[in-house]
């Protein structure tokens, strides 16, 4: 009847079209919250004409636990766990950067052999990072057996996290003024080893599969181009600004700790695809590889953590001798130390881009404000212009190489 | 500074350039713990950010991070909102500080940094703090549905709803948080410094009535001599406690006491004779 009416009227619509007129509707799928390539819990709504890309809405924040507002009411110390559980692929790293700008706000000097041992994690961690991005983004675009070998890396590099900190992955390990502990001089003299020639091997062997493989670089040059303004528009940094053409570092650029005593190369990609973004986390591997072995060969003897005491616990043997030691363990250990009021933006390069902390203390032995800048919010973000035009199956490669892990993009 | 912090280049006449740029719309400049941190008008935002990224010399290329802070005390505008710039060319860093409540909205910088896009959502998200301009100014990070501003101050940290899947309902279903044990905060402020509370298990007795509310750490208000037991009526009382002297003052003699004895109260003859006990020769059990 209706039907009818319309005729009549000369309406038609896309449900009763006239013949011969036939109107495509564009296709929205879901990818993810559960995907094997979605890194986590990513869910993307995409919008496709046919088996191309139209528009990308990226959900997230599936993982968000409210970190900042935990970390309010936790006192400093107690917050550093926190941080590995941000990027647990390389929680170091992260706790690294809220060291720094507590200690920043404090302006407390910390002994030259935490510096080192801090740079050196903070590399190690680097290669276990990269050793997980390298090889879910290989195996993303069809490749099995070079994830397996970097898989063997990123052991090794957990089990020295293991002899560092006493924890494989969550390692809270780094502390306001230095370290929890001293590194042992074994550990040392094996990880040296093991840079000179299990990773050597291991990790050319797997990579030179890949970087010159036809159907990897079918798969990933010229996929997701961004050029140097978008990368500065949009917030890129880390691999994803230097793949750009930019060549910005702030290990280099604003050194902390002792980076700026450190010799090494900064990796800068030329068409800024997603094969230069994997190329140059191949050798800012190589380039971290360099880093630790000078932190070894460098790495002055002396303490580990500050001896200011009102912010360092003393010694356990220390504490069964002197009355004060023991008050100042007590002291730090429930009330913590009182960090003057201020406010501090820190960032530092974690192995997936600019990992920033904004601190502001109102003078108490908590965190007023914790606000955690996650690298993979402004990259993620990024992805819908990234990949429109591209096909569906680019989505996995573009992901992958944009190097995220939900634990700190939702935080 | 001793600290070793990301060292960027100097904040020597980052002020002044700020200041010569922006003119009448820049409140205060603010150099503090080695960082600079412009404080603008709300209104004038857009074109502050227009002239940092611009003017040569400041040349602030890219946004790294908008901060939501929620300070209650301010009053009506409680929330600061942090732009975190950075200038590639130059390396350095800036903050730009601006103020607002949940009514005003903040005039988005999508249009000068796409990326701002997001990080505005999150800071409406956490904040309820609203953009103006921003195109897809949604909630972000919190679950579909939700509602409140997490990080406010006055936001408990347990939230309100709790979510659980129901085996009964066959879907999964909010419910009131209830917590089996009271939320404890813990600030470890020592409580003989300063603490305004009392601590659970710390409590004193209960003030007679009409009796004044004891500040911490005064004395007590009785006096030993006032102090009486519970069942003082019944039992008679050896000495005559009299009221008002300050100490009960005891009226006994030295024999009743025992006093200059050695062991007083211990001698055989003062022991009460006990009918049970038949005494031998030598008055001793052993003998």
């Amino acid at each position: 009847m209706s039907d009818q009416l319309e005729k009549i009227a000369g309406i038609t619509d896309a449900e009763d079209p006239t013949p011969g007129d036939v109107t495509i509707d564009n296709y929205t799928i879901n990818f993810g919250p559960q995907h094997p390539a979605a890194h986590g819990v990513l869910r993307l709504v995409m919008e496709l004409d046919g088996e191309l890309i139209e528009r990308i809405d990226p959900h997230v924040g599936l993982l968000h636990r409210g970190t900042e507002k935990l970390i309010e009411y936790k006192t400093y110390t107690q917050a550093i766990p926190y941080f590995d559980r941000l990027d647990y692929c390389s929680p170091m790293c992260m706790e690294h950067t809220f060291v720094l700008a507590i200690e920043k706000l404090l302006d407390l000097e910390v002994p030259m052999r935490a510096q080192y041992i801090r740079v050196m994690c903070a590399e190690l961690t680097r290669i276990m990072n990269h050793m997980l991005n390298l090889g879910s983004h290989i195996m993303d675009v069809g490749a099995m057996t070079p994830n397996l070998w970097l898989f063997e890396i990123r052991e090794d590099t957990m089990n020295f996290y293991e002899r560092i900190s006493g924890a494989r992955m969550h390692a809270n390990y780094f502390r306001v003024g230095g370290v929890h502990q001293d590194v042992p001089l074994k550990l040392l003299t094996d990880l040296a080893e093991w840079l000179d020639t299990r990773l050597p091997r291991l990790f050319e062997d797997a990579i030179s599969l890949v970087a010159d493989n036809r159907i990897f670089k079918q798969r990933n040059v010229d996929i997701a181009v961004v050029s140097r303004e978008d990368a500065l528009k949009w917030g890129f940094s880390g691999p994803m600004i230097r793949a750009a053409g930019i060549p910005w570092d702030l290990r280099k650029s604003q050194p902390y700790d002792v980076y700026d005593r450190m010799d090494f190369e900064v990796p800068v990609g030329t068409r800024g695809d997603c094969y230069d973004r994997f190329m140059v986390r191949v050798e800012e591997v190589r380039q971290s590889a360099r880093i630790i072995k000078q932190c070894i060969a460098e790495m002055p003897e002396g303490p580990t953590m500050t001896t200011d005491r009102k912010v360092g616990p003393p010694k356990r043997a220390e504490m069964k001798r002197s009355m004060e030691a023991l008050i100042h363990h007590f002291k730090l250990f429930t009330e913590g130390y009182h960090v003057p009021a201020g406010d501090v933006y820190v960032a530092t390069e974690s192995p997936k881009g600019e990992f920033g902390v904004y601190l502001v203390s109102d003078g108490s032995n908590k965190p007023y404000r914790c606000k955690i800048r996650p690298t993979a919010f402004s990259h993620l973000q990024a992805m819908d212009f990234m990949s429109k035009g591209h096909m569906l199956a680019d989505t996995t490669a573009i992901l992958g190489a944009m190097d995220i892990v939900f634990g700190e993009c939702d935080r | 500074m001793r600290a070793p912090a990301p060292a960027f280049a100097p904040n020597d006449g980052v002020i002044d350039a700020a200041t010569a740029a922006l003119g009448g719309k820049l409140r205060s400049p603010v150099e503090a713990v080695g960082e600079v941190a412009l404080h603008v008008e709300r209104d004038s935002l857009v074109e502050t950010m227009v002239a940092l990224r611009d003017t040569p010399g400041l040349e602030y290329q890219q946004l790294m991070e908008i901060a939501g802070v929620d300070y209650p005390d301010r009053g009506v505008e409680r929330f600061e909102v942090v732009y975190c710039l950075l200038s590639v060319t130059r390396n350095h860093r800036l903050r730009v500080h601006v103020q607002t409540d949940d009514v005003h909205p903040v005039p988005s910088v999508t249009g000068l940094w796409p990326v701002a896009g997001w990080l505005e959502r999150e800071v409406y998200d956490m904040f309820g703090v609203l953009f103006d301009g921003n195109p897809d100014l949604r909630r972000i990070l919190t679950d579909y549905g939700f509602r409140g501003h997490p990080f406010r101050k006055d936001f408990p940290l347990t939230g309100y709803l709790e979510m659980r899947y129901s085996e009964a309902a066959k879907r999964v279903v909010y419910e009131p948080v209830s917590l089996a044990q009271d939320f404890r905060t813990f600030d470890f402020l020592s409580p003989w410094e300063g603490a305004e509370y009392v601590l659970p298990g710390d409590e004193k007795a209960p003030p007679a009535p009409g009796a004044l509310p004891e500040a911490k750490g005064a004395p007590t208000p009785l006096k030993a001599d006032t102090i009486q037991k519970a069942d003082a009526a019944q039992t008679p009382q050896k000495g005559t406690v009299h009221p008002g002297s300050g100490y009960g003052v005891s009226t006994d003699s030295t024999r009743d006491t025992g006093a200059g004895k050695d062991q007083p109260g211990n001698q055989p003859q003062e022991k009460p004779r006990d009918p049970d006990v038949v005494t031998s020769k030598g008055e001793g059990q052993n003998q």
